[in-house]
């Protein structure tokens, strides 16, 4: 079988977001790059499945300029058979233009599964494994926090609110990963030995031209400093009324 | 608990492979999440955490530089790297795994015959056997040579009379490497759990290395069989044991540098949240120079480290390389915990906070595997062609 896992470097959660000089962008000279956090849930499944039917090959693949190059090798110390990066500028990608790219490799070979993370967390806009599934005319469950195969049949599990959904379907098929879905291993030292030798292949594509374009990126404006307005049942009052009148959130 | 980003003032990491960083962010992350969160605990409680033991093995911490046998077999660098990580979660995590790799895989791995290291090494970087190393004894500690514990020849056995004394891991150990002597030569013999006559003893209320099991070993008439000499020990004296040193104060030198890491990273974020006279500690000059002293030499030792782990890889390290690496990691690494719990105040001697811990467990680093003054010994002996020991 043949499983395909799409991933995202992404910045680290950690990083201090600064917007660049063209208001549009980030500011990448400090950040350290790290693989999207949500995409080790997926990796992890894809390597869970394959070990399961102990058999299969599975391939990492991404989007991105080259500089993607250690997170994926990272892929495969972990256990991913092979990856590729799809090369291309992505400055001014779309969700809808990485898509395709992606559907186009996906569709061209003999993969039965992808996974995704739900969302990659800079964008963070979750679209797309909906756009990959919609290319390949693939169903899709998206935010997937359990999940099953027998044969070519699966049982998915979603939290939505207040409850829990269960899906049933066949493959091939599309899964976002939501946290929680497994426990993502480490890769080991032998693991990291290994990958060196892992084929890790760069195709150039041409992505479709971006359909939206990212007018502005501002942070939020610094929280106000807060005010005391006095103490004790007295007061209430008056906080009632700034909350209505200043604040207007009652 | 928060990641740790790493000591990294003058782009260190530029001068590792990808393979080797990638090996210091697994390391670095495990320790992260699996050694922080739970390690106060085990210090308090004068605990080892057993239930990483499987987890350091399924990763590979195990034996690291060891090739074949199922270990991973990596280069020098790589190994510290490891080192250094697990020191800056805890001095006896990483003392468990220099004692298991490099005192007595290593050993085995370079003195013992083909049917040892088959019979000990695969389970021991699968961590389902644990090691010790017996050299140090109650009277004899910089002077190992004049140990008293002695091998008689009994044809068809050896006969071990003698104790051990400060050993990491001795009670939990399903093998140890005994060093004794046979007509005044020091040979390593492998001695198993549960041999009549062996008995060890757990050495309490430790204010340092509390994560860690030190243990008595006691040899009284232990019969053992000839094949448990490590064969290969038997013509070279105080090389062996002093060989297996190299290996471990190799790991000792990077694993103090990390821990020295952990207390600069602890100083510098207490120093940007804890505000006094209106402004964070980070903004006063007193504050800055102990930074910047701490981070200059946590850059140097980190350098130094790595040039000897590359004439490690290379095959041209020498034991006083390693001495000056093993001496300048402690000696700083016990600085930096030292400046740092007064750094933090009052709140430097709480467990709530890193820098106590390591402060104490610095104690024992600098003074195990050669103390401080003996590591000057080596570099002046180097230096001058002079040795300043006794005899």
């Amino acid at each position: 079988m043949q499983i395909t896992v799409c991933v995202a470097v992404t910045p680290s959660t950690e990083t201090k977001v600064k917007v660049a000089p063209d208001g549009k962008s980030l500011d990448v000279a400090e950040v350290k790059f790290e693989l999207n956090p949500y995409d080790e849930f997926a990796l992890e499944e894809a390597l869970r499945l394959r070990e399961a039917r102990g058999e299969g090959q599975v391939e990492v693949l991404t989007v991105g300029d080259g500089s993607q190059k250690e997170e994926i090798r990272k892929c495969l110390a972990r256990g991913a058979d092979s990856a590729a990066i799809l090369k291309a500028d992505t400055s001014a990608a779309d969700s809808a233009a990485i898509a395709g790219a992606l559907a186009a490799r996906i569709g061209a070979g003999a993969s039965q599964v992808v996974f995704f993370g739900k969302q990659a967390v800079d964008g963070d806009n979750s679209q797309v494994p909906a756009h990959v599934a919609v290319a390949l005319d693939w169903p899709l469950v998206g935010k997937v926090s359990k999940l099953a195969f027998d044969g070519d049949s699966f049982t998915a599990q979603r939290e939505i609110e207040g409850g829990v959904e269960i899906i049933e379907g066949r493959l091939p098929a599309v899964f976002s990963a939501e946290k929680g879905l497994n426990e993502p291993r480490y890769p080991s030292l032998k693991g990291i030995m290994a990958a060196k030798k892992k084929p890790l292949e760069e195709v150039e594509v041409q992505l479709e031209a971006a359909r939206v374009t990212c007018l502005s990126l501002g942070l939020p404006p610094a929280r106000p400093e807060g005010r005391i307005v006095g103490e004790g049942a007295a007061v209430a009052a008056e906080v009632v009324r700034l909350l209505k009148e200043e604040a207007k959130v009652i | 608990m928060e990641p740790f980003e790493g000591v990294d003032y003058m782009n260190f990491d530029s001068l590792l492979t990808e393979e080797e960083r990638m090996i210091r962010d697994t390391a670095r992350e495990w320790v992260s999440r699996r050694v922080a969160p739970i390690i106060e605990e085990h210090h308090r409680n004068a605990t080892f955490p057993d239930e990483l033991i499987p987890e350091m093995a399924e990763l590979g911490f195990l034996g690291a530089s060891i090739e074949g046998y199922g270990c991973p077999g990596l280069g020098g660098v790589a190994y510290g790297l490891i080192m250094q990580e697990l020191e800056r979660g805890d001095s006896g995590l990483r003392s468990f795994a220099s004692v298991q790799g490099g005192l007595v895989m290593y050993p085995i791995f370079s003195y013992g015959s083909e049917e040892q290291k088959d019979r000990w090494l695969p389970p021991m970087g699968e961590g389902k056997a644990i090691g010790c190393f017996g050299l140090t004894e109650p009277d004899f500690g910089s002077h190992a040579e004049g140990m008293i514990t002695r091998a008689e020849d009994k044809g068809d056995h050896y006969l071990l009379n003698g104790a051990k004394m400060w050993i990491t891991n001795g009670c939990v150990a399903d093998v140890a490497v005994v060093w004794a002597k046979i007509d005044g030569r020091v040979m390593g013999f492998l001695v198993e759990k549960g041999t009549p006559g062996y008995s060890t003893r757990r050495q309490k209320h430790k204010f340092s290395l509390r994560a860690s099991v030190t243990s008595e070993l006691i040899l009284q008439d232990v019969k053992i069989p000839k094949e448990n000499l490590l064969p290969g020990t038997e013509n070279i004296n105080m090389k062996g044991p002093l060989s297996c040193l190299t290996q471990a104060r190799y790991g000792i030198a990077w694993g103090a540098i990390g821990a020295g890491m952990a207390c600069y990273d602890a100083a510098l974020k207490y120093g940007a949240d804890r505000i006094q006279f209106g402004r964070p500690l980070n903004s006063f000059q007193l504050y800055q120079r102990k930074l910047a002293e701490m981070i200059t030499e946590i850059t140097k030792g980190q350098l130094l480290n790595l040039q000897v782990g590359r004439l490690k890889e290379a095959g041209k390290m020498h034991p006083s390389h390693v001495s000056m690496a093993k001496r300048n990691g402690c000696y700083w690494g016990l600085e930096i915990a030292r400046e740092a719990r007064d750094m933090l105040g009052a709140n430097g001697i709480t467990d709530e906070y890193v820098v106590g811990r390591h402060m104490c467990n610095l104690e024992s680093v600098k003074t195990y595997e050669g103390t401080h003054d003996i590591h000057t010994m080596i570099i002046g002996q180097r230096v001058t062609g002079l040795s300043a020991f006794a005899n």
